[in-house]
């Protein structure tokens, strides 16, 4: 496990922002903290930095202890939500700060000084060409764009290769389509550099498209940890299933709309009578909202070719059956 | 029809506001300052020269430079680390603080040389004696007049910084501080970078401001000439005394450093504005 965070809480005053958090987070994968705004994980994320400091617990990275080492000698590299870009250095000088900061004295003009600075030039090169900044290399970030700016930003927490790369909420200042193509693209550069990566974001959607693993925070306490897939089918309890996707209700039970079946006719005594109240085509797939004979309303989702083939119209009489076995929550069956 | 007629309205109204403005500027600025020009030139560059020859007068004029130099390093390094307290830091008592910096700008010089003289005074000051017998001299030396030159012109620096830095965030120093930098690496790499336009300003226009300053100085300097006066108390004295052409002179010569100034911070805008793109 690369990073050990244990019994941590933070209190800003009165508000709990952490509340005695316990989580492994793995070597090597690409983790989201996901959860709410508030919910505390941009708090977890820059504990982990050092930019903020736990009030309790402890945090350790690679196994080092780093609950009280300044956020410059933990050897992460931070991406911020605005980029925090250097506004009066070149685009390749932000990417070479981490470098020549922590550049060895040499005489000027020397052998030594020179092979340094040649180092550091081609690593930069490198690094340009990674985040696809190659013709950027002598703009002022102020003449990029946020998702360009972005990538700087990503390019120089790299340079120093950090054993750990934190971003918070990296994409949440971009637009919905920038973010959706920089979503994929850090996917493919973690696969190509794949340092241990710790994301923060609120988007359920970016969390179960990017990350190995997610951990669900609320209210400063740890809802569930697990794969995207695990989280979204063996949700731990109501939130987690309400957060990573929609819930509807059929006879009581929740589960997500597109686990529903409708038929015309009945097709087991199980299956529930209504009459579609409202039906929204939203491209590749259709929403139809059905009032059950009891009184329930519940949501529907099906391809719109399945819709089609059903021929299904508003005020039409269906039946509805759970598609799976009616996944309960775990805490709820516990 | 009614668009020609609106428009030529409001040039005209636009005419007399200008017309306005620029008597105003007249009577009150461009006119007096020509007439101290003429004055100063009404026999060619004879009174310049001879003025420029007085030893009093050239003593007058280094210790405003002398003074101008001192209050304005002092100023620069207090005025800097007031900024970051203000803005990075938090603390009780930062609002009166704030407040207090403001007193300069809105209290009399002369109320400033009061207080200094009630606290340094040798004769009856609180803690003047105690540094006689120390043998400092702070009042009618250039102690006091630095002091009372760098009270004066502490704010412009911290209002100037102040605004900038907090624009500026702690973003950038958060993120140079995760990429290795020491406090005293992201200072001059990030912080010192970030402001150094609006310090360049701020240097400026304390440096005109020390370079002009007259009340208080006039009461903590005892204004002995050829020791203790500066160039703004020479003007004065030598206009008492009935020198008017050497006080046009020497006033000529305040000017002339007061448009310097001002041609520098010009400068300085306009590249801040390059750089900004």
């Amino acid at each position: 496990m690369s990073i050990e965070i244990s019994g941590v809480s933070k209190r800003f005053g009165d508000f709990v922002a952490l509340d005695d958090v316990t989580v492994s987070l793995p070597t090597g994968r690409l983790t989201a903290l996901l959860g709410p705004s508030g919910g505390g994980k941009s708090t977890l994320l820059r504990i982990i930095a050092g930019l903020e400091s736990a009030d309790s617990g402890s945090v350790h990275i690679e196994g080092k202890d780093a609950t009280r080492l300044p956020p410059r000698r933990r050897d992460v590299g931070f991406v911020f939500q605005h980029y925090a870009v250097f506004r009066h250095l070149t685009v390749a000088r932000n990417i070479a700060f981490g470098l020549e900061i922590r550049r060895r004295r040499h005489l000027p003009g020397s052998a030594a000084s020179r092979a340094q600075k040649a180092r550091i030039t081609a690593r930069v090169d490198e690094l340009l060409r990674l985040v696809h900044l190659e013709d950027f290399a002598h703009r002022l970030p102020g003449q990029l764009s946020g998702g360009q700016r972005q990538r700087m930003a990503l390019a120089r927490a790299l340079a120093v290769e950090p054993s750990v790369l934190l971003l918070d909420e990296p994409f949440g200042a971009l637009d919905a389509k920038v973010r959706r193509e920089l979503r994929k693209w850090l996917r493919s550069l973690h696969d190509e550099v794949p340092v241990t990566t710790v994301f923060v974001t609120h988007d359920q959607e970016e969390a179960l498209e990017v990350a190995d693993e997610i951990v669900v925070i609320n209210q400063g306490r740890i809802e569930q940890i697990g794969t995207p897939d695990r989280l979204y089918d063996d949700p731990a309890n109501d939130f987690v299933m309400g957060f990573l996707g929609d819930v509807t209700t059929l006879d009581g039970a929740p589960l997500r709309p597109h686990d529903i079946d409708v038929a015309l006719r009945p097709t087991t005594a199980a299956a529930v009578e209504g009459t579609v109240s409202r039906l929204a085509r939203l491209g590749f797939h259709v929403r139809a909202t059905v009032l059950t004979d009891d009184g329930e309303q519940v949501t529907v989702e099906m391809t719109r070719a399945h819709a089609d083939a059903l021929g299904l119209l508003e005020g039409a009489t269906v039946f509805l059956t759970a598609a799976l076995a009616v996944r309960r929550p775990m805490a709820q069956i516990a | 029809m009614t668009d020609t007629t609106e428009r030529r309205a409001v040039t005209a109204g636009t005419w007399m506001l200008r017309l306005a403005a620029l008597a105003y500027l007249f009577l009150l600025v461009v006119w007096p300052t020509a007439y101290l020009v003429r004055n100063t030139f009404a026999d060619g560059l004879v009174t310049l020269a001879a003025a420029l020859t007085d030893p009093d007068i050239v003593h007058a004029l280094v210790l405003t430079g002398q003074t101008a130099a001192l209050a304005v390093t002092i100023n620069l390094v207090f005025g800097l680390g007031i900024s970051l307290l203000l803005v990075r830091y938090d603390f009780v008592g930062k609002r009166l603080l704030s407040w207090l910096i403001d007193i300069p700008l809105s209290a009399s010089p002369v109320v400033v040389g009061l207080a200094l003289l009630l606290v340094y005074s040798p004769a009856y000051g609180w803690f003047g004696p105690a540094l006689r017998d120390a043998g400092i001299d702070v009042i009618f030396a250039l102690p006091g007049i630095v002091m009372a030159t760098c009270f004066v012109a502490l704010p412009l620096i911290v209002r100037e910084v102040v605004p900038v830095l907090t624009e500026l965030g702690d973003d950038q120093e958060q993120a140079a501080r995760s990429l290795g930098a020491s406090e005293w690496q992201t200072f001059c790499r990030i912080t010192l970078p970030g402001i150094r336009w609006a310090l360049a300003y701020g240097l400026v226009l304390s440096l005109a401001r020390s370079l002009g300053e007259f009340g208080a100085v006039k009461v903590v300097s005892g204004h002995v000439i050829g020791q203790t006066a500066t160039a703004t108390v020479a003007v004065e004295s030598a206009y008492q005394n009935n020198h008017t052409d050497q006080a046009s002179a020497i006033a000529f010569l305040l000017v002339f450093a007061a448009v310097l100034c001002l041609v520098v911070v010009a400068l300085l805008h306009r590249q801040d504005a390059r750089e900004k793109g």
